[in-house]
């Protein structure tokens, strides 16, 4: 009973669709550099990067969008770098995406503490306002980035699937000899589809300091990236999927903070509900293993002229 | 831009790439230095002396690399055979938690066991502990196919959870004061000390053994050759009759035991109890090392204690004169990408068209 007044509650649909908006945009950052055949494990340092830079951005006077440009340049240059040692030199993808991710996140950490070195309360900005002037329900809870997520989704599902761009950056991940066959650069697609992805990342992190919170701390991301990870295997790599995987997930998350309220720490350990998320991923994971169709190149570099 | 392979491998080549990966992470470092205003040549020679300046720095830069060389040996052990565990963090709280679980001092007095059964319990649990933990993702990728980079992850997570929950439930210390702090090891069970005042223990000695003992398997044991062959190339190796699901469970059996053990010295020789931040990514940057020292067990321990040096001396460079000691981490990960970088040029000529 006490479920279904959640359920049917505005409340809580804003709350989906606010802890939703960063794994909406992550996922499809990770979507987009796995379709070029690139995995892409710098997001969870990624994520703290552009967390970072946008808040700090903002901080320093900057408006909030300008703020969220930076964090998608801060993601875009990241990527530039993924995908120079995992594009053009050929390196293992899993090792150069975890060498990214501990390379994003002491940054940042190192220049917030450079910046801020004795603060113990961690100093504010104004973040995005709700867009209370909409009138939708649920949507006229959400800040505008939400809204920019929401939109995103199709227009890249449209740029993947309907446009020769889109068809180069599939191909690249399926077969790169048909790329380069059609006198295209398999390096050059992959690059650019990695540094846009990584610039989704970046903005997924400054949502987190530009609208979920209004301030940068030290595990802000706290492995919202991995889970981005786990959500484009359970997409199969379609942005459609992925929007409602993220939602889902988002779902599951909120659900788990109500039910903890409610049983107020009396039934059981708060821990086991915060490790659902995390439970579900890897049940997530497991289910669509079997017919999961990764695309055929992903985690293969290509190098001209090699079978 | 193309890379072509070298024709005629070069040991001068190979031996040059880490001199380079280290110029390279040197001057990048005094960027940051230079860039927050701090004096570079103070803050390095700070850093130097801190980590390895004295009888003291070594004592502590020893004590830090014994769970490093741990949990790189637990990387390279998996890496080689293409078994991409990235969970050894959760294992080392799953083992450190088995550690107390058997040697703790539950109720005040703990179990009644004599130390001559419990210690080798005590260690037995913990590597069974992380053993197991990388057994599920292993498991899950032999039989479903499902990539073990993100499930060893997510368990990391899902491990620190558990552990945060028995430290506030069954594993509490009763006389913590609601610091959440496990029960305390039973002191018989605590690794001897080289000396009352330094904190350096037996676990290095242990962890140094195991380095060579694994050397030893990777060149001369037929398991060795297995790993090597499923990381090479799974497909010839299947070809050539190699039970490759059985080899990957085995290897993530012992990288799952060794980074588990790393838990148990942990709190048998350094903290006595366990704690939520007791281990600062200690998994995260054994594959660090791993990678510095090429996967090679012997190298871990070279790797692991520089490293160790780079952490404990960017500490007291960091009361010295201010600098953040998340530089160490910049450090290190700039080591690593650099690493990478100058090896790949050491096997491959670059050639811009």
């Amino acid at each position: 009973m006490e479920l279904l007044n959640i359920l049917s509650g505005e409340v809580f649909w804003i709350a989906v669709l606010h802890i939703g908006t960063p794994l909406i945009f992550g996922t499809l950052g990770v979507l987009l550099c796995e379709r070029s055949g690139v995995l892409n494990l710098g997001i969870e340092g990624i994520m703290v990067a552009g967390a970072f830079a946008g808040w700090f951005a903002v901080y320093q006077g900057a408006g909030l969008w300008l703020g969220v440009a930076v964090a998608a340049l801060t993601g875009a240059a990241f990527g530039l770098l993924h995908a120079f040692l995992s594009v053009w030199l050929a390196l293992s993808q899993h090792v150069a995406g975890l060498g990214i991710t501990l390379l994003a996140t002491s940054l940042s950490y190192f220049a917030y503490r450079s910046g801020f070195p004795t603060v113990s309360i961690p100093p504010t900005i104004q973040p995005f306002a709700e867009m209370s002037w909409l009138g939708i329900p649920v949507l006229r809870g959400q800040t505008p980035l939400t809204l920019l997520a929401l939109m995103l989704t199709p227009v890249i599902a449209y740029a993947l699937y309907r446009t020769p761009l889109g068809l180069a950056v599939r191909m690249a991940g399926e077969n790169p000899a048909a790329v380069e066959a059609q006198g295209l650069s398999v390096h050059g697609i992959r690059t650019g589809a990695v540094v846009a992805g990584s610039a989704l990342m970046g903005v997924a992190g400054a949502f987190l300091t530009l609208s979920a919170f209004n301030a940068f701390f030290f595990n802000i991301v706290n492995g919202r990236g991995w889970i981005c990870v786990a959500l484009v295997v359970f997409a199969s790599w379609r942005p459609g999927k992925a929007l409602a995987g993220a939602l889902l997930f988002a779902t599951f998350e909120a659900l788990q903070l109500r039910l903890q309220l409610l049983s107020g720490g009396a039934l059981l350990p708060y821990q086991l509900f915060l490790m659902l998320p995390y439970i579900l991923s890897i049940i997530a994971l497991v289910l669509v293993a079997r017919s999961a169709a990764y695309p055929q190149a992903l985690m293969k570099p290509y190098r001209k002229g090699e079978r | 831009m193309q890379l072509i392979p070298y024709a005629n491998p070069s040991r001068w080549r190979m031996a040059l790439a880490p001199v380079w990966a280290l110029t390279a992470t040197l001057l990048l470092s005094s960027v940051l230095i230079w860039w927050i205003n701090a004096p570079i040549l103070r803050a390095f020679s700070l850093l130097l002396t801190g980590g390895f300046g004295s009888l003291f720095a070594w004592s502590e830069t020893l004590t830090r690399a014994t769970p490093l060389i741990m949990t790189g040996l637990a990387a390279a052990i998996a890496f080689r055979a293409r078994l991409y565990n990235i969970g050894a963090e959760g294992q080392l709280y799953l083992g450190a938690l088995a550690a107390v679980a058997i040697g703790g001092m539950h109720g005040g007095t703990g179990w009644p066991l004599p130390v001559w059964l419990s210690f080798p319990l005590m260690l037995i649990a913990a590597a069974l502990a992380g053993a197991l933990l990388l057994l599920i993702p292993a498991l899950l990728k032999t039989r479903f196919g499902v990539d073990e980079v993100v499930t060893t992850l997510l368990l990391n997570f899902i491990t620190l959870l558990l552990v945060s929950m028995l430290l506030d439930g069954p594993m509490k210390d009763p006389l913590s004061m609601g610091w959440p702090q496990s029960v305390a090891l039973n002191p018989a069970l605590e690794l001897s000390r080289l000396s009352e005042k330094m904190r350096i223990h037996s676990g290095l000695a242990m962890a140094v053994l195991l380095a060579l003992l694994i050397g030893f398997v990777n060149r001369w044991t037929v398991f060795g050759f297995e790993m090597r062959a499923v990381g090479a190339n799974a497909k010839a190796a299947r070809f050539a009759g190699i039970p490759v699901e059985r080899v990957m469970l085995k290897t993530a059996l012992l990288s799952g035991a060794v980074a588990g053990l790393a838990g148990a010295f942990e709190v048998a020789g350094r903290t006595s109890y366990i704690t939520l931040d007791m281990s600062p990514g200690y998994g995260y940057t054994g594959i660090v090392i791993a990678m510095l020292a090429a996967l090679n067990p012997v190298g871990v321990v070279f790797a692991a204690v520089f490293i160790a040096g780079v952490l404990v001396g960017a500490d007291s460079m960091s009361r010295a004169i201010g600098v953040p000691t998340y530089l160490a981490d910049v450090i290190v990960a700039i080591s690593l990408v650099s690493m990478l970088i100058s090896v790949m040029l050491a096997e491959y000529k670059l050639l811009w068209k």
